[in-house]
């Protein structure tokens, strides 16, 4: 019993990362129509935001160690440290949330760019050419960040506070045995809280509003009067934000490195085609659906019985669906289906 | 012999691609890419981009897992060379065949679905053997570590005949060692074959038969024409193609690995094909060996060569020019790689080929004017 809500909960902070990466995926294809194979990389980005400005925070000035007498020693001190003292300590351990200030400008302006500078000019084109080019234009952000931040994996620590783990167990009334670390519940809360948000600004704002009548019948919308396009634009700076944030959340979890983005991404769309093309709440269930899964798969006692199954569960799963319900789990009709 | 029989204009094609071809280390020498290793590759991923055109050319079905059969080719040679024989025919023999039977597999059931479910059911399988081959299948592909030959492998056939080998085992054709020439010179007769099968195949009925579901699938099957074992066919082939190719570099080098089945590296041929020309005969091949060419040269480069070539400039111009030029060459190799890869589908979706036709095209209105 302790095992198995310990693996749900295991499967769900990365099923929360799917989920966060699935929706925005859903997201620009359900409004643009575009399968965007560079949705990866903008997870890769806001990661490398939260690096950036951990380095800008911890930018450091070489000072002499007093505390050692026989030789000149230099410490680096960071800046920050040097004007404000404890408050600056503070301000360098939260920067992995703070960033978050900084993601949320940075992924919007990103996501406009790519949409206006790229992906407008492949509404009309093949779905394989969509591909094709953005399949591109994701090795090229990926290797523009190798170039800056090198090829290995780079640690941006959580704060201290939330650094350590909490007894799960004892809330729940199961044993001490479920013990589990801050920062993946504040991962989880945290990627609820963002679908939430974005649920609430479809349904509940006539910005959102217009958005999903573009989704659901987009030539009738232009007839009423209404730039549909402009919107949509806007949908992609969403998702390049919703992409961006999940990706400065996962930094704790996992120290990105510049292929973080690929890896992610083949998950996600797998994700997207079992929660079905064009449904956001099939995305979300299907995103943490597949990450407890993946999770229970990865348990000793199932592994001993299906050696390798925890590598090909999500695979497996998604040629199932995709040959049992075409559609997937809340596909629309005719979406996709040519 | 109806099916050796070609137009003569196919005729012409065939005999200057084998000329080409077999005259390939004398013709390229001027560019600085005639020595074995590259022109073994030339070979090699020309084999695998033809291939590949023949299905996703034909049909359109964009299949974003080939390397898996790229793999599944290798590993099943190295496996040949350690228990029958060190003799390369019955590698690239049972490599290829091994990787058909995968895709006929792999192809029943992801030729259910079309556009881009076709293309994530063929990357889900491929990313199911690429974690298969690190994780539990470590036995038969040894994992990370690459499966080699020994020579202590059994080798039966080689044992029967008395063929003892010394040193580290090297594929042979009857004697032949497998490296530098003899090895590209096998690779090149196994490229004219496929070459001409894929003419054969683009002039076929069967061909036209591809190239009509590509335009319209729902009016093929209106008319009462069942389109799916076609379409297998044509994956099979495709798959057999990789595996061919994937059997070829075991025999240039008797080694395996993962790697060669991860998606980047079925990315790769669609790069090449899409480079070359989508659909058009010559274009993989000729889309391959850019690509192979400039990698070669490319990654070669480090800040210092770099200096030297730019030497003949004032100072500072050389420094901003290396400066600039610096990202995209050696390690950022890939960058150029993805930015091509780019710039071709926005402005030359149809590839080189079409570049070459519209240039054609204009100097042939010149005159009119």
């Amino acid at each position: 019993m302790d095992a198995i809500f310990l693996q749900i909960l295991n499967g769900l902070d990365k099923g929360g990362a799917y989920a966060l990466i699935a929706l925005g995926l859903t997201l620009v294809f359900g409004t643009l129509g575009v399968v965007n194979f560079a949705h990866g990389a903008l997870f890769m980005l806001g990661a490398f935001c939260a690096v950036t400005f951990q380095n800008i925070l911890t930018l450091s000035r070489k000072v002499k160690d007093e505390s050692i007498t026989f030789f000149d020693a230099y410490k680096e001190i960071p800046y920050l440290e040097i004007w404000f003292g404890e408050t600056g300590m503070a301000i360098i351990d939260w920067a992995v949330p703070l960033s978050l200030l900084m993601a949320i400008p940075v992924m919007l302006v990103i996501g406009l760019v790519m949409e206006r500078g790229l992906i407008q000019y492949f509404y009309k084109r093949s779905h394989a050419e969509q591909i094709l080019v953005t399949f591109g234009l994701a090795i090229v952000l990926q290797e523009v960040i190798k170039s800056f931040f090198g090829a290995n994996p780079i640690p941006t620590p959580a704060p201290e506070i939330v650094a350590g783990s909490a007894n799960v167990g004892a809330l729940f009334g199961l044993g001490d045995t479920v013990v589990y670390p801050y920062w993946r519940l504040i991962y989880l809360l945290f990627s609820l809280v963002v679908i939430g948000a974005v649920f609430a600004f479809l349904q509940f704002t006539t910005f959102g509003m217009v958005v999903r009548a573009g989704m659901a019948d987009r030539e009738t919308v232009t007839l009423l009067g209404i730039n549909v396009e402009r919107r949509f634009t806007v949908v992609f700076g969403i998702a390049a934000i919703v992409a961006g944030l999940a990706g400065v959340m996962y930094t704790p979890i996992l120290p990105p490195d510049y292929h973080i983005g690929m890896d992610f991404l083949v998950l996600s769309f797998v994700v997207v085609v079992v929660g079905g093309m064009g449904s956001l709440p099939g995305a979300v269930a299907a995103g943490f659906l597949l990450g407890i899964l993946q999770s229970f798969a990865s348990m000793n006692e199932v592994k001993s019985v299906l050696p390798g199954i925890d590598q090909i569960i999500i695979y497996l799963v998604a040629v199932v669906i995709l040959l049992v319900r075409p559609r997937g789990l809340m596909g629309r009709k005719g979406v996709m289906e040519d | 012999m109806g099916f050796f029989k070609l137009s003569r204009r196919d005729a012409m094609t065939m005999l200057i691609f084998i000329a080409l071809v077999l005259l390939a280390p004398i013709w390229l020498r001027p560019f600085g890419a005639a020595y074995p290793d590259l022109l073994q590759k030339f070979a090699i991923f020309g084999l695998f981009a033809i291939g590949f055109n023949i299905l996703f050319g034909l049909t359109g079905y964009l299949s974003f897992g080939h390397a898996a059969f790229l793999g599944i080719g290798s590993y099943t040679a190295v496996w040949s060379f350690k228990l029958m024989s060190m003799n390369v025919i019955p590698a690239v023999f049972f490599g290829t065949l091994v990787a058909g039977l995968f895709a006929v597999l792999i192809g029943y059931v992801s030729l259910r679905r079309t556009g881009i479910y076709f293309s994530i059911l063929t990357l889900a399988f491929a990313q199911m053997c690429y974690n298969l081959a690190y994780s539990v299948l470590t036995p038969i592909t040894n994992g990370e570590t690459g499966l080699r030959v020994l020579q202590d492998d059994p080798m039966v056939i080689d044992g029967l005949f008395g063929v003892v080998q010394e040193g580290s085992p090297i594929g042979n054709f009857f004697g032949i060692n497998m490296q530098g020439y003899p090895a590209f010179y096998f690779c090149a007769v196994m490229l004219i074959i496929g070459f001409f099968i894929s003419l054969r195949i683009f002039r076929s009925p069967y061909g036209l038969k591809l190239a009509a579901i590509k335009s319209n699938q729902n009016r093929m099957k209106y008319t009462g024409f069942n389109t799916r074992p076609y379409l297998l066919w044509a994956f099979v082939i495709s798959g057999m193609y990789a595996g061919m190719a994937g059997s070829l570099m075991a025999v240039t080098d008797p080694l395996a690995g993962a790697e060669r089945m991860q998606w980047t590296a079925s990315g790769e041929v669609v790069l090449m094909t899409i480079l070359g020309g989508v659909g058009t005969l010559i274009g993989p091949m000729l889309g391959s060996v850019l690509i192979k060419y400039f990698e070669n040269i490319f990654s070669a480069f480090n800040k210092g060569a770099l200096h030297d070539v730019f030497a003949f400039m004032p100072d500072w111009l050389e420094n901003l020019v290396v400066a600039v030029v610096h990202p995209f060459v050696g390690e950022g190799w890939h960058l150029t790689l993805g930015a091509l890869f780019m710039v071709i589908v926005i402005f030359l979706p149809g590839g080189l080929m079409e570049g070459f036709r519209r240039l054609s095209r204009l100097r042939g209105r010149k005159p009119a004017k």
